[in-house]
């Protein structure tokens, strides 16, 4: 059967984790590759990085860290931030990224999407959308959930799916860092609407969270940051939890 | 032990290296007839669309070399795929090195989202291949076509339908996972190839 997924992400500046405090006996947890692998043993499905640099000499830094993800780790891995072009997308997979995330450039240029469906396959093109809930809708925001734009998240999801999308990774601003469960009747919806796998992201505090996500949201896969970083909940014991509700996960 | 890994018009063959790089092997990416026909294993992986690839491998001669290889050979996804009959992508005939038409996944209901992608198990494991592998073993599966349980299965799993996980016929062995994106049941199964 077909298991859910739990995918930790990993935020990363000028080649480094910007969140690791979990891991304060391991001195190299600054490093993506090292928490990445931690992650991988521990049960993780896929990892998603993200990067957060800004600079044009940090994406050549982040280049040559999804190389060595890409030799140390066995199982899938996203890459995403800041990826703007064609060009991009072909440099990273090159690299050894299994898929790549685009936000804010679809939303600015949706025929991106088509483009890298048509280059690599709608299986390495996953879109994030970053939506808030306000006056009764769910308003898309770029750059990293700072500028509001015109278009709302079912209808650019839909949209998003149309051209070529091969999942969308949705993250709840409104949730985002509430530690009080994900926005499971938008993932509903989103799962109603669309026939790509969603990925429930924004939100995550508590293990009843994720099951929520995916019996209540009917979420294909559930990430989350602060969580597994911190320690506050392992992925071991996220799945064993899951799997007593007859969730499928891999144990 | 050289090991050669079939290049052509795929895409994610890096991903292939790295794995095998992990068990110390230093794999020769090629597509000459000379170093895939000396090679004492070869991989032949791939993510790509069937009638685009098989029209390379025709138009470089790789379909002779490939079918004349008389060594261990593991396809990995698309390379299982194009070592079967015929597929549907692009409707195509492959190489026809197993007895099998691929076919594309039909959605019955709406959850069951194409292409099948994420974790999935294995049944009814047979052979050196799986040596070790228990029984529902979950492994990472990306696709959108399926070769479907056929004589020369040895190992199934299920999505909308059974499907064939892998297939071995004389000396061609292919798995539809991505043995090297599977975490450790994807290494004791690589491991597994290389000890043939």
């Amino acid at each position: 059967m077909l298991a859910k997924r739990i995918i930790p992400c990993l935020d990363v500046k000028d080649g480094k984790t910007v969140k690791g405090t979990k891991f304060v006996n391991f001195k190299e947890a600054g490093d993506p590759v090292v928490l990445g692998e931690i992650y991988s043993r521990q049960g993780a499905d896929e990892l998603v990085y993200l990067d957060i640099t800004a600079s044009h000499e940090g994406r050549k830094t982040f280049t040559d860290l999804v190389k060595r993800i890409a030799a140390h780790i066995d199982i899938p891995f996203t890459v995403g931030g800041g990826i703007n072009a064609l060009d991009d997308v072909d440099r990273l997979l090159n690299a050894g990224a299994d898929k790549v995330s685009l936000n804010s450039a679809a939303l600015k240029n949706p025929q991106i999407i088509e483009d890298v469906a048509k280059n690599f396959g709608s299986q390495v093109c996953v879109i994030a959308i970053d939506a808030n809930f306000e006056d009764g809708k769910w308003i898309c925001y770029l750059n990293g959930g700072r500028i509001p734009t015109e278009r709302t998240l079912f209808e650019w999801a839909s949209e998003a799916v149309d051209r070529g999308a091969g999942e969308i990774l949705f993250t709840s601003i409104t949730h985002d860092g509430t530690r009080g469960g994900y926005a499971n009747e938008a993932l509903l919806e989103l799962h109603r609407r669309l026939s790509v796998p969603v990925i429930a992201s924004g939100g995550a505090g508590k293990l009843e969270h994720f099951k929520d996500a995916f019996l209540k949201g009917e979420a294909d896969a559930a990430l989350a940051a602060g969580v597994f970083h911190f320690g506050e909940i392992t992925i071991p014991e996220l799945k064993k939890y899951l799997s007593e509700y007859n969730i499928p996960v891999r144990i | 032990m050289e090991v050669a890994v079939i290049k052509y018009n795929a895409g994610n063959i890096y991903s292939v290296e790295c794995a095998l790089r992990r068990l110390g092997i230093n794999p020769v990416v090629s597509d000459s007839p000379e170093v895939l026909s000396r090679a004492d294993k070869v991989l032949f992986p791939g993510v790509g669309e069937a009638s685009s690839a098989m029209n390379y491998l025709r138009t470089h001669e790789l379909d002779k070399v490939i079918a004349d290889l008389t060594q261990p050979v593991l396809g990995i996804c698309i390379g299982l795929q194009l070592l079967c009959n015929h597929s549907e992508e692009g409707n195509v005939d492959c190489l026809g090195l197993f007895d099998a038409d691929v076919r594309r996944f039909v959605p019955q209901t709406h959850g069951q989202k194409i292409p099948h992608m994420g974790w999935n198990t294995l049944h009814n494991l047979q052979g050196p291949l799986f040596k070790g592998v228990a029984e529902d073993s979950y492994v990472y599966f990306v696709h959108s076509y399926y070769a479907p349980v056929v004589a020369d299965c040895i190992a199934e799993s299920n999505y909308i339908t059974p499907f064939c996980a892998a297939l071995h016929k004389n000396n061609f062995y292919a798995t539809q996972f991505h043995v090297e994106k599977s975490g450790a049941v994807g290494v004791r199964i690589l491991e597994n190839f290389l000890a043939l």
